[in-house]
């Protein structure tokens, strides 16, 4: 990262009389240490794959190729209580839930009920029942419920990757910072520009956003960095498609800041499979290993951060009970979720389970669902990050009073 | 508003942005001069190398079977040879990839030349309104394609031609699977089915059509109307395949009865009766008329042009427009232009990485040796030509392209290519010239005092009037 950019930060545009010198008033620390991580899978992923109930009677008959068999058959799925396996890709997932650090959620949804990814993800983002409904994510909404002293002041937040997604977008700013080849700009350039964006309420933000982040991302890479400045309250990231690792490492080293952000979005896509999704040793599987693989290296990077850290695994929702015509599925309703890290009360799968029979399914295709995921997001909110239950109902899923559950997080 | 702010914006917002001179020929009839490129014929694109998309998937057949041979190799062999297979594996992308690059390269080349720069911006819209994307693998040298066969000879022609079209071509069959689907009571699936195989449905391009791009989203289509629309359109596919189901061209649209779903199908409370092929352009000619797609369009066209928020009454008049024609489209793009909103001098649109890159090449007049860092830039900003990675496109709100990281990478980029041509391009008189009456005093100012001829053009083209348009 550019010194010299950060050497312009410390001039604190000296030409004075911008609005952007107000956002350098350099916050103080940390005192939340609790981490949040959302990591969304777009494209509606397969629950019933991703988690296979292999002792409903009738899972194997829907699935036909597409079923993963019970634990201890060949390709068989990985063991959770009984009724319920893990994807055989989702190796790591497994320990952490025999080490107690994951929960397994089944048959959830958000309050959306047709099948259009992009209104299922915007009702995902958004955290309310009807899609275009803000332009606002229950995230940003969140973050800016923490209680009073638990951000770190500055009002900034920080997304790995060019684009701001949806659940993080609204009043608290966020800000953006992904690596570039470019060559740095001079400061004499940089500030002209900063002067000239001073009228410019949206661009001026977005600048001096973007100038803080740099700054915090040289931080995140060096060990012994400078103490101070600010903290991100948030952090996204949309790495490309299987290549997640250097991504978790960069996220790892902004969340393992004692200042660093308290929330970091990452997007996940390649779930859509509707056709040859295969199943023990399909594209489907290899998916999730590779996303799996991924985990691992995230939680190896976190170090002790991970006891301090709840990971959530989401899409926007489920796929067919039966396999479709091309070896795939179709859009669907019931979906499953993952509660993941060291502040997890884990090794349990929570599911009201509805059954696959003919009777059960909604609407005679798909998984019902029996549990709204925000449920387990508000739990979350008020469990980890300790925002009052006051605050969720009335400002972060204000649309209807969700109930809690109990023990997701430890004591 | 006046004539002079009226060619700046019809030659930034509905243009592709203001090259040199351009504002002169735009002269005082902006909407004259916009109308005028709606009456001259499809906009095409020449440049060597070219291929149509026959001849790519042709050109692909045999690695593919030299693939397969490996595969089965492969299975029969109790020692495999991984290395060899995985070899096989690169050649298809070794082979696709410089087609893509020469249709990025010649749709660059096409848009910076382009003397009628809406067409060429219509041409994006209804490339990104029928969204194909290259990280899918099969897609991939057919994208570019895909534009000039499919798009391009009907931007100026019948939404209905301009959708048939896209439905039957075998970039947008393949995108969304719609050459797997199988009618599950047709001739191959019950053949199937005596062996013990089950075949059928994909609903993945009947939803996408419904929702994407005919009705839209709340176009008032039930789950149940999509699986009767994906029935209707089994047997859409391509031509190729080996033994019983060898057929047709490779490469090019077939209709495969032996997969159609035979019988009568109900979409959206009609009736279809027809057989075969028949019944899918039953579907689609009603499809293509109906009041929610007149709606659907109007609403994207005018959200791309006016605001992202478009008012409701520019949208009703586009809407109109289109019922009323039929869905002609010059009548529809004449309605847009005719739209007072459209010419508010307040620049309200954020440009896309797109747009911005466009606006630089055209008023910059870059030189073609830059292109292969050209390509580079359009992924740095976030928009790789032809991978908006959905079937949804790009999206088109300014809170979409405006995030910070962003921001400073434009910021980087504009003086990187100051930095080059600076010497070459004086702002101060370029900057009246792109930007015309929606040039600021503020802007022309720090132009004026800027410290060098390259500092002035970075200034130039980071001003908040050269990043919307």
């Amino acid at each position: 990262m550019s010194t010299m950019r950060r050497d312009f930060l410390k001039l604190g545009f000296a030409a004075g009389g911008s609005a952007l010198c107000a956002r350098f008033a350099f916050a103080a620390p940390a005192v939340t240490d609790a981490r949040f991580v959302f990591i969304i899978q777009r494209g509606a992923l397969d629950g019933l794959s991703a988690v296979p109930p292999y002792a409903d009677p009738d899972y194997a008959r829907l699935r036909e190729q597409l079923a993963i068999g019970a634990p201890g058959t060949a390709g068989g799925a990985l063991a959770l209580d009984g009724q319920f396996g893990l994807n055989p890709g989702l190796s790591f997932v497994h320990e952490a839930y025999a080490a107690r650090e994951a929960l397994v959620f089944h048959a959830v949804a958000t309050p959306y009920r047709e099948r259009s990814h992009f209104d299922g993800q915007d009702v995902l983002e958004s955290g309310l029942p009807q899609p275009h409904a803000s332009q606002v994510g229950w995230l940003n909404r969140a973050v800016a419920a923490l209680p009073a002293g638990a951000t770190h002041g500055a009002e900034l937040g920080v997304a790995l990757g060019p684009n701001v997604p949806l659940v993080l977008r609204g009043p608290a700013p966020i800000a953006s910072w992904s690596p570039t080849k470019l060559p740095d700009i001079d400061e004499d350039t940089l500030q002209r520009i900063a002067d000239r964006y001073a009228s410019d309420p949206l661009l001026s933000a977005r600048l001096s956003e973007a100038l803080a982040t740099d700054r915090i991302a040289a931080e995140a890479g060096a060990p012994e960095g400078p103490s101070g400045p600010p903290a991100a309250a948030m952090i996204s990231a949309r790495p490309a498609y299987g290549r997640y690792t250097e991504t978790v490492q960069t996220a790892a080293n902004f969340l393992k800041r004692e200042d660093g952000p308290a929330v970091a979005v990452f997007d996940t896509t390649g779930w859509d499979t509707h056709f040859n999704e295969g199943g023990t040793q399909g594209q489907l599987t290899q998916r999730l290993a590779i996303l799996d693989a991924a985990l691992r290296t995230f939680r190896d990077s976190l170090g002790e951060t991970w006891s301090r850290t709840v990971i959530l695994l989401a899409t926007e929702f489920g796929r067919t009970a039966a396999a479709n015509g091309t070896r795939g599925t179709d859009h669907g309703t019931g979906a499953a979720a993952l509660l993941l890290g060291g502040a997890v009360h884990g090794g349990r799968v929570v599911c009201d389970w509805p059954g696959l029979s003919a009777g059960a399914l909604y609407q005679g295709r798909d998984l019902r669902p029996t549990l709204d995921l925000r449920s387990v997001i508000k739990t979350v909110m008020r469990d980890h990050l300790g925002i009052s239950a006051r605050k969720l109902d009335a400002e972060v899923f204000p649309d209807r009073a969700l109930s809690y559950l109990p023990d997701l997080i430890r004591a | 508003m006046t004539a002079e702010s009226d060619a700046a914006i019809a030659a930034n917002r509905f243009g592709l942005g203001a090259r040199p001179g351009e504002l002169a020929i735009v002269g005082t009839d902006a909407r004259g001069w916009l109308k005028s490129q709606l009456h001259a014929g499809a906009p095409a694109v020449t440049a060597d190398g070219l291929q149509s998309t026959a001849q790519i998937l042709t050109g692909a057949e045999p690695i593919l079977a030299e693939r397969r041979a490996a595969q089965r190799a492969r299975a029969d062999a109790a020692t495999s040879e991984d290395s060899a297979v995985a070899t096989l594996a690169m050649r298809l992308p070794q082979y696709l990839r410089p087609i893509y690059l020469t249709e990025c390269r010649a749709r660059w080349r096409a848009a910076l030349d382009s003397g009628r720069p809406l067409v060429e911006r219509l041409v994006h819209f209804w490339s990104n309104h029928f969204a194909v994307s290259v990280d899918k693998q099969a897609v991939l040298g057919i994208a570019g394609s895909f534009e000039r066969e499919a798009i391009r000879p009907h931007v100026l022609g019948r939404f209905h031609d301009l959708l048939l079209a896209v439905e039957s071509h075998p970039a947008m069959l393949l995108y969304l699977d719609n050459q797997q689907s199988v009618g599950p009571n047709s001739a191959l699936a019950r053949r199937a089915a005596g062996r013990g195989r089950t075949l059928g449905l994909n609903e993945n391009l009947a939803r996408e059509i419904l929702e994407l791009h005919t009705l839209g989203v709340d176009g008032g289509y039930t789950q149940t109307e999509v699986t009767s629309f994906a029935r209707v359109l089994t047997g859409w596919s391509l031509g190729g395949g080996k033994g019983p189901l060898a057929s047709g061209t490779v490469g090019t649209f077939e209709f495969r009865s032996l997969v159609h779903e035979p019988g009568a199908q109900t979409v959206l409370g009609r009736r279809y009766d027809e057989g075969d092929q028949a019944q899918g352009l039953a579907v689609l000619a009603d499809l293509a008329t109906a009041p929610a797609t007149a709606h659907h369009i109007a609403t994207k066209l005018a959200r791309h042009f006016i605001a992202d928020e478009p008012p409701p009454d520019a949208v009703a008049r586009i809407a109109r427009a289109f019922e009323r024609s039929g869905g002609d489209l010059p009548t529809v793009y004449a309605a847009l232009i005719d739209t007072p909103q459209a010419w508010d001098g307040s620049t309200s649109k954020f440009k896309t990485p797109q747009d911005y890159l466009l606006s630089i090449g055209r008023g910059l007049d870059l030189p073609p040796e830059n292109e292969p860092r050209v390509m580079g830039a359009f992924e740095l900003l976030g928009q790789r030509p032809f991978a908006p990675g959905s079937p949804a496109g790009w999206p088109d709100r300014s809170s979409d392209w405006d995030g910070a990281s962003e921001l400073m990478k434009r910021i980087e980029l504009s003086d990187a290519v100051a930095q080059k041509l600076g010497d070459r391009r004086a702002a101060v008189q370029l900057a009246p010239q792109l930007l015309g009456a929606t040039l600021t005093a503020a802007t022309r100012q720090s132009i004026t005092r800027a410290a060098s001829p390259s500092q002035a053009l970075a200034l130039l083209l980071t001003a908040p009037e050269f990043m919307r348009r």
